[in-house]
Formats: C-alpha cells, structure tokens, sequence
C-alpha cells in the first residue's frame, strides 16, 4: 500500500515540478533574454512582472481556439497532443534522487529515445493537418531536421551506456560515483546538447517555425490552447533535455552536502538558462548548412566518439 | 501481462485493417504508426522490451516519418480521395479475402493440433540480445549489414547529380 502510495507521489510530483518548470519559463525566459538584449522584458504585471505567467494563461485559454476550415479537423486537434504525451511519458524513466522516479526501466535510455522519435510526428502532423503552405514548408523542414539529428542523438549517448553498461538511468547515474561522463564523453556532450536543441527545435535549429520565412511555420494555423500545447511542449523539451544531461553527464543527483534533489534541480536549472542563453546569442542557419552540419560533421565525430569509447574500454578491461 | 498481450495484439490486428480501409493516405499511415506501436507492446508483454524499445524507434519512429515525409510531398488533395475510394469496390476484396481465409485456416488448425503454446517466459534485457547478436548469429548481422551497404550504394548512385 506504501509503495503505491510513494508511486502515486513520485507521478504527480514530477508531473507538477515538471509543468511548475514550463510555466515559469514562459516567464523567466523572456526576462532572462530581455537581460541579455539590454531591455526590461515584462515587468508590469506584479512584482517584477511575476504575475505575467498568469496573465499569459488566462490569455491562452480565453482566446477564440478556431480551426481552419480547410484543416483536417482530426489530425489538426491530434497533433499538439502528440508532442505534451511524448515530452511527459518521456520524463517517467529520469531518476531525480534515489526513491525519487517514476519506473526504472532497464531500456530507460531507448524509451526516450522512442518517445522523442515520436514527438516528431506532432511537428510534422501539425504541419500536414493545417493545409497551408508555411505550415507544410514548416512540416518538411521538422521531419528532415529531427529525423537526422535523431540518429546521433541516440549514437552520442552509446559512449555514455558503454561506460556505464546499462540502459537503465538509475545505474548510468551511479556509474559517475567516482567521475562525472562530462570528462570521459565530452564528444558525446557536445554532441547530445546540439542535438537535443535541435529536437526541441529552439534557435538556432528553429527552422521548422522561422518566423521571418514561414510565418510560424508548422503551428502558423494553430490558436489559443493548441498554440499553448506546442508552446509549452517546447519548455518541457528543453527541460527534458536539460535533465537528461544532467542524468547522463554530470552526475545527476550525485553532489556533496546538500541533499541529492536539491543538486538535481541545480544542476539542471543551469542547463536551461544556458539553453536560453545559447537562445539569446546564436542565428539561425541556412537549411542546408544545418543539413551538412549535422550529417558531416557530427555524424561522423558521435561515430568516431563511440569507436574510440568502445576501443578503450575493451583495451582495460 | 496476458491481458496486456491480448489487448495490444487485438489494437494491433483493428488498426491494422483501418490502414487498409482508410482512403486518406495520412490517416492510413496515423493508423499504421498505431498497429507498429502496439506491436511493440506485444513485444514488451513477451519479455523482449529490447524489440520493443527498436520496434518504435526504427519502425514507428523513423521509417514511418519518412513515408509521412512522402505523403506531404505528394500534397494529395481531396481529388485523391476519390480516386482511392473508386479502387476500393467491393469486388477486389474477394482475392485477397480468400487468401487470409486460407491462412486463418491454417492458424487455426496450427493452434487446435499443438495446444498450450507457452506465452511469456523470461523477459530478455539488452545484454542477452547484443551477446546473441554478437555471438552464435554475428554472420547474420554481418550479412544484413552488407545488404544494408548495398541498398545505401545504390540509393547514393540514384540521387547524384547527372555529371554532364
């Protein structure tokens, strides 16, 4: 009865920590950019415009949710709810502290891989349902870009499970008792934070919604909550993929004196301000310099990465 | 696990007609991803959550993203439709449907003369599969992976730019 009770804490507690953190970046990201830009960003509403998340919420939800005629009706509702499904069922296999997870999956590491392979469908849907043109540009440019930033995604992680020799989140974290992966794997780091911005297609790798091209791109038909889900979609991406850095690279809960969840939460909240500044400093590419990018070189370094890892672990031991 | 079993394969088998009776090409391929999906559960339920994990990274994750890829490029209209509800008559069902009767015949008669065919067993981690892979059956690995060089080859040889 105690171990459904703590399973029943664990899924709610994480699903509440984990929306709590996608609205407050709804906030914290445009004033921490407003910082970087040399401007205010929004301080009217409350103490230092705290109360613009709630404002942002009532405007969502009582805005006129239209869907285009033309659209098709089933796709264009399915969509947004592809990518909140994904992004959430992604965060039940991350450990946050001992006792402190959803399952502990012994294919942890592919589950995620799974559901954000998945997630690509709601972008490319998104982009085929609302029949127009920006959104279908933006729907092809999604499915190219995800699709080949997915396949080093997963290869950048391979240096990280041979290290620890499992699949599990749990004992990947463990494995790092004595050295955080950041130092053995740091091709592998470098590699998964690119291709993790590009899964969440965040600037630079937003090609999908460049709004001076495509207007929005994919969700340029979308409205009120819909638009909402994609949105907040987006900052439960970047906070998955900030958590599993943290999980995979740098030690996850692991840390002296403070207890285990408050480094977690840490550790974590630094990856994501530095995803925003990385927002905040960096242009958008060409499509095919994205392209080459991704498929000559990092293709080719997760590779050598995972070649070199495998070599030197069979040579010791 | 056996009723999680038998409720996959059950979504498996529905979904799986849906993809054939569906004239719109994007809903034929959401219900395709949905069959590979709770194939990849009945995987699960056997005790091979390896496959299962595969099963929706490469199948439902990947290769279906690009027939999606095609179909948007195609942009089918609502002309196509039609086109696809025309060739859809009742009367090109027969063959194929006596062909399945036949094999459901042969299902059958396979399950009436070894009953208690054993379901479940030891569920089997990524360790056991890479050892097995690697071990008894590493020439069947290495003989698909050459099958996969040459249709990389000549997928290479078909999209280069004509040298004139």
């Amino acid at each position: 009865m105690s171990s459904l009770a703590t399973n029943l804490i664990n899924v709610f507690g994480v699903l509440f920590a984990v929306l709590t953190v996608a609205a407050v970046l709804v906030y914290g990201e445009r004033r921490l950019l407003a910082l970087v830009q040399d401007r205010y960003g929004p301080n009217r509403a409350g103490p230092f415009g705290l109360l613009q998340i709630i404002a942002d919420v009532i405007k969502m939800f009582t805005k006129e949710d239209w869907i285009p005629p033309f659209a098709d009706r089933f796709v264009f509702i399915l969509a947004p709810a592809v990518i909140m499904i994904t992004v959430l069922l992604s965060f039940t296999v991350v450990p946050f502290a001992p006792g402190v997870e959803v399952v502990s999956l012994n294919i942890g590491l592919l589950f995620f891989l799974a559901m954000s392979s998945m997630g690509v469908y709601s972008v490319v849907l998104a982009g085929w349902a609302s029949n127009s043109k920006y959104s279908l540009l933006g729907g092809l440019r999604a499915a190219a870009q995800m699709l080949s930033y997915e396949v080093f995604m997963g290869l950048s992680l391979m240096g990280v499970v041979i290290l620890a020799g499992s699949f599990n989140l749990r004992e990947i974290v463990e494995a790092q008792k004595g050295m955080w992966f950041v130092l053995p794997q740091f091709i592998g780091f470098v590699v998964f934070m690119i291709a993790g911005l590009a899964e969440t297609h965040r600037i630079p790798f937003d090609l999908p919604e460049a709004d001076s091209e495509l207007i929005a791109g994919y969700h340029s038909e979308y409205s009120a909550m819909k638009f909402g889900m994609f949105m907040v979609g987006e900052y439960i991406g970047v906070t998955l993929i900030s958590v599993l850095i943290v999980a995979l690279f740098f030690g996850g809960w692991i840390g002296p004196v403070l207890p285990p969840l408050v480094w977690f939460v840490l550790k974590t909240s630094f990856f994501i301000l530095l995803i925003i500044l990385i927002r905040g400093s960096l242009p958008r590419p060409r499509y095919d310099q994205l392209m080459s990018y991704g498929w000559k070189l990092l293709l080719p370094l997760s590779l050598l990465n995972l070649v070199v890892t495998g070599g030197i672990v069979l040579a010791l031991g | 696990m056996i009723v999680v079993f038998y409720i996959a394969s059950g979504v498996a088998i529905l979904s799986t007609f849906l993809v054939i009776l569906q004239s719109n090409a994007v809903h034929a391929l959401l219900y395709a991803i949905l069959s590979l999906l709770s194939v990849a559960i009945v995987f699960f339920s056997l005790g091979a959550p390896l496959v299962a994990a595969l099963e929706v990274i490469v199948y439902a994750g990947a290769i279906m993203v690009l027939f999606v890829f095609v179909v948007m490029v195609l942009n089918l209209g609502p002309g196509a439709e039609g086109q696809e509800r025309v060739w859809l008559q009742p009367r090109t069902w027969t063959g194929p449907v006596i062909l399945t009767l036949v094999l459901i015949g042969e299902l059958i008669y396979i399950f009436l003369a070894r009953p208690g065919l054993a379901l479940g067993g030891p569920a089997i981690g990524p360790q056991e599969v890479s050892l097995a892979l690697y071990g008894p059956y590493l020439l069947g690995v290495e003989l698909a992976s050459i099958l996969l060089l040459a249709g990389l080859v000549g997928a290479y040889h078909l999209g280069r730019e004509p040298s004139d």
